[in-house]
């Protein structure tokens, strides 16, 4: 079995007055793919954001309880919020590649970090990165055309190699597939199976079949509260819970 | 309610929804044309007002160049030349510029040139020091009341008492049109020289300069700050009590009346500071005060354009909060940001009150070279000219307007530039 890596205990989420989140524990193996499930406002997103510290753009928001990443603990002021950052990548749901070249997308992250020394290294990871998000074929002869010119997937695709090109450990994907069409998405799912072997991946999705199809792991959140965890195939064909059992086959949600 | 009784309703209202519609529509298109009209009335006037001041009437005059009256000789150095003695050869010149003048004519004679003659004189000899010992005929520019009476702006059938011309004066601009001795050509003097007590030789080139060193001051000193309170605004400030308040005031300021801000200048800059008066250091500093909320508001709704997405993507990938602001988000505000800007020089460009409270308004005759020299601006030089008493400084008065209307033109145009250009679509 592979080791935890980020490991959750009673994480609370209030939005100003409103708590969004109660109690989450949880525990995330490493090189997995895990799926968050559950339907709309139920807190998956919140939780997601909570790891790489990017509810701190809310002002209202305040989280508290533990993570531990690599059993560091990052509910904490005294996190450095850039490193855990750079360690923990993130891809969103609409797909926001800088408004600059396809190379100076990838090249940000580096560039920012002082990952690189010369500009052939840089050129190195760009290509790289690019390789492992699929993407470099379809762009390598038009890496300064504005990023913002490709299609839905193929940004979606350069937003994970801007991810990767940090080197992270950890990639958080909030529902990266809801603006992609089906030959899009399906490609980004093949991309996921790839990328596991190397990062360790959590996703949410509204899609229960891309759950089924990528994950390892798939936890259920309703209301805020996570219902049920456990391995893919058992929460898909036979869950402990009746809400789960209620989820998954679209009696609500 | 059956279905044939709901049809009818639908119907018989919907007539009347058209109506609706149709008036509308022409309320619009009223008082479209309305403000059309307003505005071609307006241009019209300034421009059949203004359109003369653009040509000067020059005179051709004999000018003898001897030696013995300049007391200079063909060896003369250049230092010596320009101590020549013009002013006798102009005299000599005015005195036989009609055949048989007596001494009263000739100052009546005297009087339908320009004081710029000398000058005139002078620089032509100097260009071509060879016409020494020649005679030369030489175009000069004419009084401004000959100027306005050949464009027909001062009427010649009033009491000679009222007029500024007396008969005999124009008996002899009779003779001089009919002699082809006096043309009228493009006035330069209009664009390259400065204000001046002659009409004839009065320019809008010092207000100009005035305006733009004024203008340049703006910009130095409220774009970076504006820049940098929208920026702390809109992505570092807490949200709280005291930043609301401070937005609240901010919008407050935009509406306080220019001449507050003048008052301001005269009170802090120059009696406080002890900055020199009429200067466009002083004027550009007033203005920045004034301009500033109007920039910041205008930077702040460039940069709140910005999709946050953007600035999550850098941050998400490790970037600090200063570098997804620096690196993402202010340049893509940018575009937004300039125009806003330009608008709010445009503004600057064209107030009047706070320079007038800060001593711009005095008389400048020559133009500014600096930011701390005595100078004028625009919108002040029309209004000297449009109180001045002489009729020449009338159609000085609406072509300076239609300066400082293609100023603005042009300002704004570089602001729809700068928007199409460099505006994203999200």
């Amino acid at each position: 079995m592979s080791n935890s890596k980020i490991l959750a205990n009673s994480v609370d989420v209030y939005y100003g007055s409103k708590q969004a989140l109660f109690g989450i524990s949880m525990d995330i193996k490493e090189k997995e793919v895990t799926a968050l499930i559950g339907p709309s406002g139920c807190g998956k997103s919140t939780f997601l954001r909570c790891i790489n510290r990017m509810n701190d753009l809310i002002e209202i928001c305040k989280v508290s309880g533990s993570i531990k990443v690599d059993n560091e603990e990052i509910i904490s002021d005294k996190t450095d919020v850039v490193s855990l950052r750079s360690k923990i990548g993130m891809v969103f749901q609409k797909p926001n590649p800088f408004p600059k070249s396809i190379f100076d997308n990838v090249a940000y992250g580096p560039t920012i970090h002082g990952l690189v020394d010369s500009k052939n290294d840089l050129e190195e990871i760009v290509h790289s990165s690019l390789k492992k998000a699929g993407l470099f074929d379809e762009v390598k002869d038009r890496l300064n055309e504005p990023g913002t010119s490709l299609s839905g997937g193929q940004q979606q695709r350069l937003c994970i190699a801007r991810a990767i090109a940090v080197n992270p450990e950890i990639i958080l994907m909030d529902e990266p597939c809801s603006a992609l069409d089906p030959i899009a998405t399906a490609i980004i799912e093949e991309l996921i199976d790839e990328l596991r072997l190397n990062y360790t991946i959590i996703i949410v999705t509204h899609s229960m079949q891309q759950a089924a199809r990528v994950s390892q792991k798939t936890c259920f959140f309703h209301l805020g509260e996570l219902i049920e965890t456990g391995e893919t195939n058992k929460i898909f064909t036979n869950p402990d819970n009746t809400k789960t059992q209620d989820y998954i086959t679209g009696r609500f949600g | 309610m059956n279905n044939s009784v709901a049809k009818e309703k639908i119907v018989s209202l919907r007539k009347k929804r058209s109506l609706e519609d149709m008036r509308f529509k022409y309320y619009g298109f009223t008082a479209m044309c309305l403000s059309l009209a307003v505005l071609v009335f307006l241009l019209y006037t300034i421009f059949s007002k203004g359109y003369t001041a653009f040509q000067k009437t020059i005179v051709l005059l004999e000018v003898d160049y001897n030696q013995e009256v300049l007391k200079l000789t063909p060896d003369s150095s250049d230092e010596e030349m320009e101590k020549g003695k013009f002013f006798r050869v102009k005299k000599q010149a005015i005195e036989n510029f009609f055949p048989d003048l007596s001494k009263s004519d000739i100052k009546l004679v005297k009087k339908l040139f320009s004081i710029n003659v000398d000058n005139e004189i002078k620089d032509y000899f100097l260009d071509n020091p060879e016409v020494i010992n020649t005679k030369q005929q030489i175009w000069v520019t004419a009084h401004s009341d000959v100027d306005q009476l050949l464009k027909g702006n001062s009427r010649r059938d009033v009491p000679e008492d009222r007029r500024k011309l007396n008969d005999i004066q124009l008996s002899y601009v009779d003779q001089l049109v009919e002699e082809n001795r006096v043309k009228q050509v493009f006035n330069n003097f209009f664009f390259t020289k400065a204000d001046s007590r002659h009409p004839e030789i009065a320019g809008v080139a010092g207000s100009f300069m005035g305006s733009l060193f004024t203008l340049f001051t703006v910009f130095i000193l409220s774009f970076p700050i504006a820049i940098g309170a929208s920026v702390y605004l809109e992505e570092f400030a807490p949200k709280n009590r005291i930043t609301e308040l401070i937005e609240v005031n901010i919008s407050n300021l935009a509406a306080v009346p220019s001449i507050v801000f003048g008052l301001l200048g005269l009170g802090v800059l120059l009696n406080v500071f002890g900055l020199p008066r009429s200067t466009p250091l002083v004027g550009g500093s007033v203005l920045a005060l004034m301009t500033l909320p109007t920039i910041i508001i205008a930077c702040r709704a460039s940069l709140k354009a910005v999709p946050p997405s953007i600035k999550e993507g850098a941050l998400a990938v490790g970037a600090t909060k200063t570098q997804a602001v620096f690196h993402h988000v202010v340049p893509l505000a940018l575009p937004g940001t300039l125009t806003g800007t330009i608008i709010g020089l445009a503004q600057a460009l064209g107030e009047t009150a706070p320079l007038i409270m800060i001593g711009m308004i005095a008389f400048i005759p020559n133009i500014p070279t600096g930011l701390t020299e005595p100078s004028a601006a625009l919108p002040v030089q029309i209004y000297l000219w449009v109180e001045s008493a002489e009729r020449g400084f009338q159609e000085k008065s609406a072509a300076a307007i239609m300066v400082i209307l293609i100023f603005l033109f042009m300002m704004n145009a570089i602001a729809v530039f700068l928007r199409n250009r460099f505006e994203r679509k999200w």
